[in-house]
């Protein structure tokens, strides 16, 4: 079993699936059933390595595991590296599960170029998976930027009807964040001469560098987090993507910014982040409050959530940079969480505009009246999202803000505020979308979900509740690298302060 | 027996809320209402086991967050303040489960009721066994749930869910401060766990909270953050608004859950952390304050509202504040007595309302009312009851918890115990006042229905009575029953550590000893409240109207509520969708996308044209630029590896 090179399996075998996908021949009607089915298949697949993945890892390593080194270009030193440590675990998982979701999400409502579509989902997961695996800087580079390629295609060509100018600003977002950080990752390689990143980790550089370092990297992952001010291509982005963009979109990508932070920024440049952590409280405070804000007037179901997911992430930063074992595993606790909350919340609008077409919350009301398994799921979500003890959603925020209190009691403070708002905003998506009376005719003859939408919420709203009652799973899991990522950041800061004395 | 009186209101609500549908309403009915009586006799036989055998104990459940030291585990804390609560709440729940039966007859979602109810039951129990303040956080926001879609449950209503969202949102400001009082907890005893924090406490008294620049006195912020939760829950003055509102549910979760049981989470916490609070002085003075004046103020709107329910729900938190107040004064046991005399006779009037208004085809405003005792005497007796020991009469329950309290107030000599106390005095008085006034209204005097709802008025059927009576019995006799073990001879025998007063705070104690007119005072603040009731609304029914006008001021000020929704409207509700907007349309679009992503896309369009305009064609043009460029690029590298610049 330990020949099998998994992690490899686990990052090629969509590509595979998509080498069978350009096969599929016969008229426009075979070729769009064929295609859903081999790319379910192929993600189904892949999610059963990641199951075994999870099975096999053992919790108490605090390393890297099921290593795979290849050399890649030798002149340069730059080889194929992957690895899994308690940090990547879950995201890894996270994304295998999430496509087959989005594959059996867009099932029947995407009918035009499906060969294309479920393509781009295939190679989207090799991305993503890569991105979370890779163990070398450029290796990383190359997954982390690939996800644009095919995120901007799906919204691009299958997305509403504003998707073009959507499409370009994620696009001009990220690729401004992610060029600076290139340039941080070239000047890392020249001065420390590897581009392992173990490697890098153990080998830090000097105080200055790190500093612009430092921030290069955080113009990249601040963007994909994203965090205030440039969040503004996220609400527009969902709303422009069809469904399962959106679900991969708030499930997996904007984990990316926080996976980068813990990945490169805190453990490579732990001064820099030192430095930085009252800006990166200021950031994270005006999200919660202002994106919170900023959600309760919208009127698009999607721009609402999108907004709140912002919030959200408000929470992961602030957890991830209070450098406590509590806000650390909050905030990977609340990535994966909001992950599957958020995932499930726009499949829940997903079902409804397959039915009405339409995002616009007065458009809807008094749906649990034809809709009652629907609104139950939907209720729960939507409790998760608010953070209601026993659901996911509280472990995460509780511990993020736990942390946060030690370091910080203001910073806190204010950003436990955000409860209030976030759930004054969730509470009236629900009230205007579920319950009150039913003022559209149309929304009258919507049919309760189907089993096909049953068969992908469930598992979500299961594992809602499951992570809420039982979060021990994962914690247990991302504790021990979480504790050696700590442990590393508070030597770096005391070596620096020893010398300091000895000065 | 602990796990069968927790987790089978959990059981049965799984059950029937999976598949109420499959097996149908009357099955649905049977099961959650025998689920819950089979919870109730556990209870009263733990209080058996636990109180008079001294017996309390810890059970592990299970394991359920685990960060560095960050730990905390599911499990069940079954001690005498435990159990006392489980009593209450599965009494009262029984009852009320059994009443709904009937109440609920003619509504279509009978099982989806039925399992909500359990569901609130089970949350309610799992906050008060809870060993730890995060579990107990759980059956705090669990109550709020159930709470939220109970007040909502009629959700084709605008009205019901406007109620519901207010009290979930009024709720987590609550939790605001409960949440950060968790916080700081960890941060000052390294745990949540009941026993590691109050076996701490005294080695933590001279600690302090940093906030700011200034040094704050860390139990004092500690329990005043508790408190913040505590009023949320509990409706005191300030967070109080979403509890009227809150009637828009149907009248059993009234009764269940805004009178008997959640509303008084609040009181649980301040007595489960009385081994903090005694050395947080400052904090009690707060919240004997605060209970002071919302037993005043909730007194005086009760006594113009014209809403029955509404009377009685501001009734609730008048006598919420009572609780309060006597916490204030670390008179602990006597507020839990009266969380449960009061737990009987409010659910009593609640449910009593609720039989009127069924009575008279779901008419609420007791200016339609009037001349029902004939019609249904079975209610108006039990009602009398309710009444009576609300009004403080003696042989009533209501009478010897609500002397205590006042009795404790007094004994505490301090001026905030005074202030306490004469509030408490007054606000007796008017207890009795609108007591009466809501029964002369809603039963004597012509009737002033309309004629078809009159011809439709009849007495409730057995199965919403019989839960009257039990709920009576509890309103008579609990006072005089339990009044050794709660606060008499028995009592340190009876809480055993569960708890904490301090030696020279024992205002129980000195309550024994107070001057005779003290001890007489409330009973004739009652009395006289019921007699001036019968002169204003039975004998000269023309002189409401003529105090009106004379106090015009006042009587605009109680009956608008002294404008707290008002106020709150302006300040809160307005401002937050004011700066969303703001945000939104000046933040986001205008400045950040402004400079940002659109304001670059028109920049390089402008600069697209310019360089368009450049390209004219000419190779040396071209060539020029070429030159250029490439000499730019060579100086900046020559100057970077002189170490000229970087």
């Amino acid at each position: 079993m330990m020949d099998m090179p998994l992690l490899s399996l686990l990052v090629f075998l969509p590509l595979i699936g998509v080498l069978f996908l350009c096969l599929i021949k016969g008229g426009q009607e075979t070729i769009a059933k064929n295609a859903r089915h081999t790319a379910l298949f192929t993600s189904l697949f892949v999610l059963l390595l990641a199951l075994m993945l999870l099975v096999q890892f053992d919790p108490s390593d605090a390393g890297f595991q099921f290593v795979e080194q290849l050399t890649w270009m030798p002149s340069l030193g730059l080889s194929y590296h992957l690895g899994v440590d308690g940090i990547s675990l879950f995201f890894v998982v996270l994304s295998a599960f999430l496509t087959p979701v989005c594959i059996l999400a867009s099932w029947t409502s995407i009918k035009t170029r499906v060969r294309e579509y479920m393509i781009a989902f295939l190679v989207l997961e090799t991305f993503m998976i890569g991105t979370f695996l890779a163990l070398d800087s450029f290796l990383f580079y190359v997954f982390f930027e690939g996800v644009l390629i095919p995120m901007f295609l799906i919204i691009g060509v299958w997305g509403g009807e504003r998707r073009v100018y959507s499409a370009f600003k994620l696009f001009l977002y990220t690729l401004l964040g992610s060029v600076v950080m290139l340039i941080a990752l070239l000047t890392l390689y020249f001065q420390v001469g590897t581009s392992s990143i173990p490697e890098l980790i153990a080998s830090p550089v000097g105080r200055d560098l790190q500093m612009w370092l430092w921030l290069a990297c955080f113009a990249s992952f601040a963007v994909k987090m994203p965090m205030w001010p440039v969040h503004t291509w996220l609400p527009d982005a969902h709303v422009e993507a069809p469904t399962a963009g959106s679900v991969i979109l708030a499930g997996v990508l904007l984990k990316m910014g926080g996976y980068g932070f813990l990945r490169f920024s805190i453990p490579m440049f732990p001064e820099a982040t030192e430095y930085f952590i009252p800006f990166v409280y200021a950031l994270s405070v005006i999200a919660i409050i202002y994106t919170s804000l900023v959600a309760l007037v919208q009127e698009d179901m999607k721009k609402l959530i999108a907004y709140s997911s912002v919030a959200h992430m408000g929470f992961v930063t602030l957890g991830i940079f209070s450098m406590t074992t509590q806000g650390l595993q909050g905030g990977v606790f609340q990535m994966i969480s909001h992950g599957l909350i958020s995932a499930a919340l726009f499949l829940c609008v997903g079902v409804v505009y397959d039915r009405l077409h339409t995002r616009e919350m007065s458009k809807y009301g008094g749906i649990v009246k034809n809709m009652p398994r629907y609104a139950t799921l939907f209720m729960i979500l939507m409790l998760g999202s608010v953070g209601l003890p026993g659901t996911s959603g509280f472990v995460g925020e509780f511990l993020a803000l736990l942390g946060v209190f030690q370091t910080n009691i203001f910073v806190a403070m204010c950003a436990t505020t955000g409860v209030v708002l976030g759930a004054a905003c969730m509470l009236l998506l629900y009230r205007r979308v579920v319950f009150g009376s039913i003022t559209n005719n149309d929304a009258r003859a919507m049919k309760d979900v189907n089993k096909r939408e049953l068969l992908i919420l469930l598992p979500l709203v299961l594992m809602v509740i499951a992570l809420g009652v039982k979060p021990n799973f994962i914690l247990s899991r991302t504790g021990p690298a979480l504790e050696k990522l700590q442990l590393h950041y508070e030597a770096q800061i005391y070596k620096d302060t020893g010398s300091y004395n000895n000065e | 027996m602990d796990y069968i009186a927790v987790f089978t209101p959990l059981v049965t609500f799984l059950f029937v809320g999976l598949f109420g549908k499959s097996i149908g309403d009357k099955a649905s009915q049977f099961i959650t209402c025998a689920g819950i009586i089979v919870s109730a006799v556990c209870s009263v036989m733990l209080f058996n086991d636990v109180i008079l055998h001294a017996n309390s104990r810890i059970l592990f459940l299970s394991s359920w967050i685990d960060v560095g030291t960050f730990s905390v585990e599911w499990s069940l804390r079954i001690d005498q303040l435990t159990v006392v609560m489980m009593n209450v709440i599965t009494i009262v729940s029984a009852c009320v489960h059994v009443y709904s039966v009937g109440y609920m007859s003619h509504d279509k979602a009978k099982a989806r009721f039925m399992a909500y109810l359990s569901l609130f039951t089970f949350a309610m129990l799992m906050l008060v066994t809870s060993d730890n303040l995060l579990q107990l956080f759980f059956g705090w926001e669990g109550v709020g749930l159930a709470s939220y879609l109970l007040i909502g449950f009629w959700n084709h209503k605008e009205s019901a869910n406007a109620a519901s969202m207010k009290a979930f949102i009024v709720n987590r400001v609550g939790d605001f401060g409960l949440a950060l009082g968790i916080m700081a907890i960890f941060m000052i005893f390294g745990s949540v766990n009941f026993s590691t924090i109050f076996e701490n406490v005294q080695a933590h008294t001279g600690d302090v909270i940093k906030f700011l620049g200034h040094e704050f006195h860390a139990l004092t912020v500690i329990g005043l953050l508790l408190f913040i939760g505590a009023m949320g829950k509990s409706a005191q003055l300030g967070l109080h608004t979403w509890l009227p509102d809150a009637m828009e549910g149907p009248t059993p979760v009234s009764a269940l859950i805004h009178a008997a049981t959640m509303v008084t989470a609040g009181v649980f916490l301040v007595a489960r952390f009385s081994p903090l609070y005694e050395y947080a002085p400052d904090a009690l003075m707060v919240v004997t304050l605060v209970g002071g004046t919302t037993a005043l103020i909730a007194a005086t709107i009760a006594m113009t509202q014209f809403d029955i329910k509404r009377v009685i729900a501001y009734s609730t938190m008048s006598q919420l504040g009572y609780m309060f107040f006597a916490l204030g004064v670390s008179a602990y046991g006597a507020a839990m007595f009266h969380l449960m005399t009061h737990a009987f006779f409010k659910a009593l009037l609640f449910l009593g309302a609720g039989s009127v208004i069924h009575a008279m085809s779901d008419e609420q405003d007791m200016r339609n009312m009037g001349g029902l005792w004939t019609k249904i005497p079975v209610t108006y007796c039990l009602m009398w009851i309710g009444g009576l020991a609300l009004a403080g009469i003696p042989l009533f329950a209501g009478y010897y918890s609500k002397d205590m309290i006042l009795e404790s107030a007094y004994a505490d000599h301090t001026w905030f115990g005074e202030y306490a106390f004469w509030a408490g005095i007054a606000a007796a008085f008017m207890t009795a006042f609108y007591t009466w006034r809501l029964m002369i209204l809603t039963f004597h005097g012509k009737s002033r229905a309309p004629i078809e709802v009159q011809k439709k008025i009849h007495e409730s059927p057995k199965i919403m009575l019989f839960p009257l009576m039990v709920l009576a019995m509890g309103a008579v006799f609990s006072g005089a029953y339990f009044y050794d073990g709660f606060v008499g001879e028995g009592r340190t025998h009876f809480w055993e550590s569960s708890l904490h007063v301090l030696p020279e705070n024992d205002t129980i104690e000195n309550a024994h000893h107070v001057p005779e007119w003290v001890k007489s005072l409330p009973l004739v603040m009652g009395v006289s409240g019921i007699a001036l009731a019968y002169v204003f609304y039975l004998f000269f029914p023309v002189l409401p109207s003529i105090f009106r006008k004379i106090f015009m001021p006042f009587h605009l000020l109680f009956y608008r509520k002294w404008f707290f929704d008002e106020i709150y409207n302006v300040f809160f509700v307005k401002t937050a969708r004011g700066l969303g907007k703001l945000f939104w349309k000046r933040g986001d679009k205008a400045l950040i996308d402004g400079l940002g992503p659109d304001g670059l896309s028109s920049l390089s369009h402008r600069i697209g044209r310019r360089l368009g305009q450049m390209q004219t064609g000419f190779i040396y043009h071209y060539a020029f630029v070429m030159v250029v460029s490439v000499v730019g690029l060579l100086s900046w590298v020559f100057l970077r590896t002189n170490g000229g610049i970087l």
